[in-house]
């Protein structure tokens, strides 16, 4: 890659952001190995947390999960699983960081405006300002086994009780004027009178009619993150979200159309283009040299498609039991069975398995893999591999030619996997001047650069206009 | 029958039990809900020995509309807390009147994990009728309902925590199975109004079941493994203790106590200008700390714990810990928790074994 003049580019001053993702249930985090730690002790979390504090990161984001996976009816045990409520834990590490978000994977299905809300205040204030919100939608019954309603939901109204679910929130976060306690004991009361609006909500979705509990924080409201990448997921975002995880983030130019595209949507509803963070979620693996990354890569693959794991991703994808064969053999010769519904649930189920069946056979016949090696080289690509000084060259291209904003880095090794990032590669973005060498705000919404929450400017615009 | 110790908790929400404490704050009302506060109070609390904190809580706020006061989620509240402690017991009260079992034993299970096994659970009732149109639920009406969902929530709740035995993650090399799927298992609750599937997704809380407190009067006495109890006198308390078939009975006691600068009639005499300390049947020690202790000392031959609701916090929080603490500590009637001990184990009540735990067979009968 060429240096560009840092000055001659689209967005000269663009810096990076960083989030880490501390995963859930997923088959990328090698806990087979001697040096990596526990998936639960609050020690894991607060090592990748603080260590991403330490490298200036936006963010410590952890994942959500209602039900454990299952494949044909049996729970999938060849994959991490087993973790923390994402808010609990979250305000656990408030008390030990000082400056990094922290963001809640929460289903706006599977729980109510009144109490997701206010846990999220709860977590804003502990963590003056610091709190995030990824919102989730789920329409399956299947998770629905787990909760009062059961699965109740509509697939076409999971976005649209997201977005009243928002609305609802957002009416809760704002129902304190700000200034409403009083600051002092003598005061006529603890909160000044009118100083909090009862919030009365009638939709279709929800019903319902009370007092906020809380202020608002430092940031105003949490930071709102959204990941969905259909159609419908990338408008919900255009319309509510603060900040996107997207999928988009290995290649240059299919980032770049992800993120004109997101423009173009927020053009479309209004909202100036940058108004909305990309973080494309990725591993980074860093060697010394270009050689040595890519042999740690090879090894980090092999570590995370284990035989087991490639033979369980196989039956996946061909609807027939193939744990004993031969992982590191050919591929299977049987035609894929493409069944109604193949009893697998919260594993990715494959819209068309002989396509995708026939395009790993050619593969795998031209380059001579075994099918373990074909489930590695056409898994997702997620990812980038290099050296220090290679990444930071390239991040710097992505960035300031506006294909994403920064990377929501999933560690592949608890608790440290990040050591790596923040040691080597951080210091060559800095030097670049494409990563922020102090945090220069204390909250979440500083450290993104967003501006303020939505419902407070379209107060202010409606002021103007009136 | 004496008893080997006195095992005291504290309610610490807000600025203390009277609806007016905050008036009598050492901080000003702006100052009540910022991590510092919260950080604070549990440190005192911490030091001066008690063996528990409870955090109070509702999803309707506390004081009277059109004045509400502030309250963050008490299970954030407690996670907040135990990662800024290190021995003392931490209990959110949690109502499961409207809330999702499976959400709320995932959050307690996982207070647990934060803590290092330090987590209780105060299980409480929403009961005034505003509750469900906050939820947007509809109304559980009355005390049986009310109660019937305590019963399957913390039926829900109890269950969850023991569906991963504690050796289910395997980490098989050899197999590459990360878990052992034969030690993970569906509860397949069904109540009267809902029914849940599992397993949870949280592995077993470190010990083992999180510690639950409740009202004996109100929650089957077999699901609690503290009663609390309350009335008037001594007498009731006695009685009520006597009744509550809990592994252990905590008396409630509201207190107000001198202080250097005023007398504890004083202070609740001060406050009672603003608003009425309301009566919830509990008995209340308006006084010095030396006859607190002996209100304590008398307590001890019938319970196994006094829960505390100081009038406020940081007046009585205090004196509790200047005065009542180490004198009931000389006397060898209350012991601190000892740091990296579980709750369970500073209250003397065993681990439980895992309901779903496959028995294992002694070697002659294989």
């Amino acid at each position: 890659m060429t240096r560009t003049d840092p000055l001659d580019v689209p967005r000269p001053h663009a810096q990076l952001h960083f989030g880490v993702f501390f995963q859930g249930v997923n088959h990328w985090t090698i806990w087979s190995a001697p040096e990596s730690g526990s998936q639960i002790d609050p020690a894991s979390f607060r090592k990748v947390a603080q260590t991403a504090e330490r490298g200036l990161f936006d963010a410590f984001f952890l994942g959500e999960g209602l039900r454990l996976r299952e494949v044909d009816g049996k729970i999938h045990d060849l994959d991490v699983a087993g973790r923390p409520d994402a808010l609990t834990q979250l305000a656990a590490l408030a008390a030990v960081t000082r400056r990094i978000g922290l963001v809640s994977t929460s289903n706006s299905t599977f729980n109510e405006p009144a109490d997701l809300a206010r846990r999220l205040s709860g977590l804003d204030l502990l963590s003056e300002g610091r709190a995030g919100w990824n919102v989730v939608t789920t329409d399956n019954a299947w998770t629905g086994a787990n909760f009062r309603r059961g699965g109740y939901l509509d697939h076409a109204d999971r976005y649209r009780r997201a977005e009243e679910f928002l609305t609802v929130a957002r009416a809760l976060w704002d129902g304190w004027a700000d200034g409403a306690v009083a600051g002092a004991q003598t005061a006529s009361a603890w909160a000044a009178p009118g100083a909090v609006r009862q919030v009365r909500h009638r939709g279709p979705q929800f019903d319902v009619d009370l007092a906020p509990t809380l202020p608002r924080s430092a940031q105003g409201h949490p930071v709102i993150f959204q990941a969905g990448d259909s159609g419908e997921g990338r408008d919900f975002a255009a319309r509510n979200a603060d900040v996107i995880f997207s999928a988009h983030g290995n290649d240059f130019d299919d980032a770049l159309a992800f993120a004109d595209d997101i423009r173009t949507r927020l053009r479309a509803v209004g909202r100036p283009d940058d108004d909305l963070r990309i973080l494309p979620g990725t591993e980074i693996i860093i060697g010394a040299t270009e050689e040595e990354a890519r042999e740690k890569k090879r090894w980090i693959r092999l570590q995370q498609v284990t035989p087991a794991t490639a033979l369980g991703i196989a039956t996946l994808l061909w609807g027939i039991d193939l744990s004993d064969r031969d992982a590191d053999g050919p591929l299977p010769a049987e035609d894929p069975v493409v069944a109604e519904n193949d009893g697998s649930f919260g594993a990715r189920r494959v819209a068309d398995p002989r396509a995708v069946v026939a395009e790993w056979r050619a593969k795998a016949e031209a380059h001579g893999w075994s099918l373990r090696e074909t489930v590695i080289a056409l898994g997702p690509q997620r990812g980038h591999v290099g050296t220090p000084a290679g990444l930071a060259d390239k991040f710097a291209h992505f960035v300031r030619h506006g294909a994403l904003d920064g990377f929501n880095v999933t560690p592949y090794l608890i608790p440290d996997g990040l050591d790596d990032i923040v040691d080597l590669l951080v210091p060559e973005l800095q030097e670049r001047g494409v990563y922020r060498t102090e945090y220069t705000g204390t909250t979440l919404r500083d450290h993104l650069g967003l501006r303020e929450p939505l419902t407070h400017r379209s107060a202010a615009e409606r002021r103007q206009a009136g | 029958m004496s008893r080997p110790a006195l095992h005291l908790a504290v309610e610490l929400d807000g600025d203390g039990a009277h609806p007016a404490a905050w008036r009598r704050a050492a901080h000003a009302p702006d100052q009540l809900l910022t991590p510092r506060r919260v950080a604070q109070v549990a440190a005192v609390a911490e030091n001066a020995g008690f063996t528990l904190i409870t955090l109070d809580d509702g999803v309707l706020p506390p004081g009277t509309a059109p004045n509400p006061v502030g309250r963050m989620g008490a299970v954030e509240r407690a996670a907040f807390v135990a990662a800024s402690t290190s021995s003392i017991g931490v209990a959110p009260v949690v109502p499961l009147t409207y809330a999702e079992p499976f959400h709320v034993s995932s959050q307690l299970a996982s207070l647990d994990h934060v803590s290092a096994g330090r987590a209780g659970w105060v299980v409480s009732e929403e009961e005034q009728p505003e509750a469900a149109r906050a939820w947007g639920r509809p109304l559980v009406d009355g005390a049986d309902a009310r109660a019937r969902e305590s019963r399957d929530g913390l039926e829900v709740a109890r269950a969850l925590w023991d569906s991963w035995e504690d050796d289910a993650v395997i980490r098989s090399v050899a197999t590459s199975r990360y878990l052992d799927r034969e030690r993970l298992h569906y509860i397949d609750f069904t109540g009267e109004t809902y029914a849940v599937k599992g397993p949870a997704i949280v592995p077993r809380p470190p010990q083992g079941q999180v510690v639950v407190l409740g009202r004996p009067d109100r929650v089957p006495a077999a699901q609690l493994d503290v009663g609390l109890v309350g009335g008037p006198d001594l007498t009731s308390v006695t009685a009520a203790a006597a009744a509550a078939g809990t592994a252990r009975v905590f008396a409630e006691v509201e207190v107000a106590l001198d202080t250097p600068d005023a007398t504890a009639a004083a202070r609740v005499a001060d406050l009672e200008r603003h608003a009425p300390w309301p009566d919830r049947g509990r008995l209340r020690h308006i006084g010095s700390a030396g006859q607190l202790v002996a209100l304590l000392g008398e307590l001890s031959r019938h319970v196994d714990g006094v829960r505390l609701h100081p009038l406020v916090l940081d007046e009585d929080l205090a004196v509790l810990s200047r005065l009542v603490l180490p004198a009931l500590s000389e006397r060898r009637l209350v012991a601190r928790p000892l740091p990296g001990t579980s709750l369970r184990t500073t209250l003397g009540l065993a681990r439980p074994a895992n309901r779903f735990a496959a028995v294992s067979l002694p070697e002659d009968a294989r």
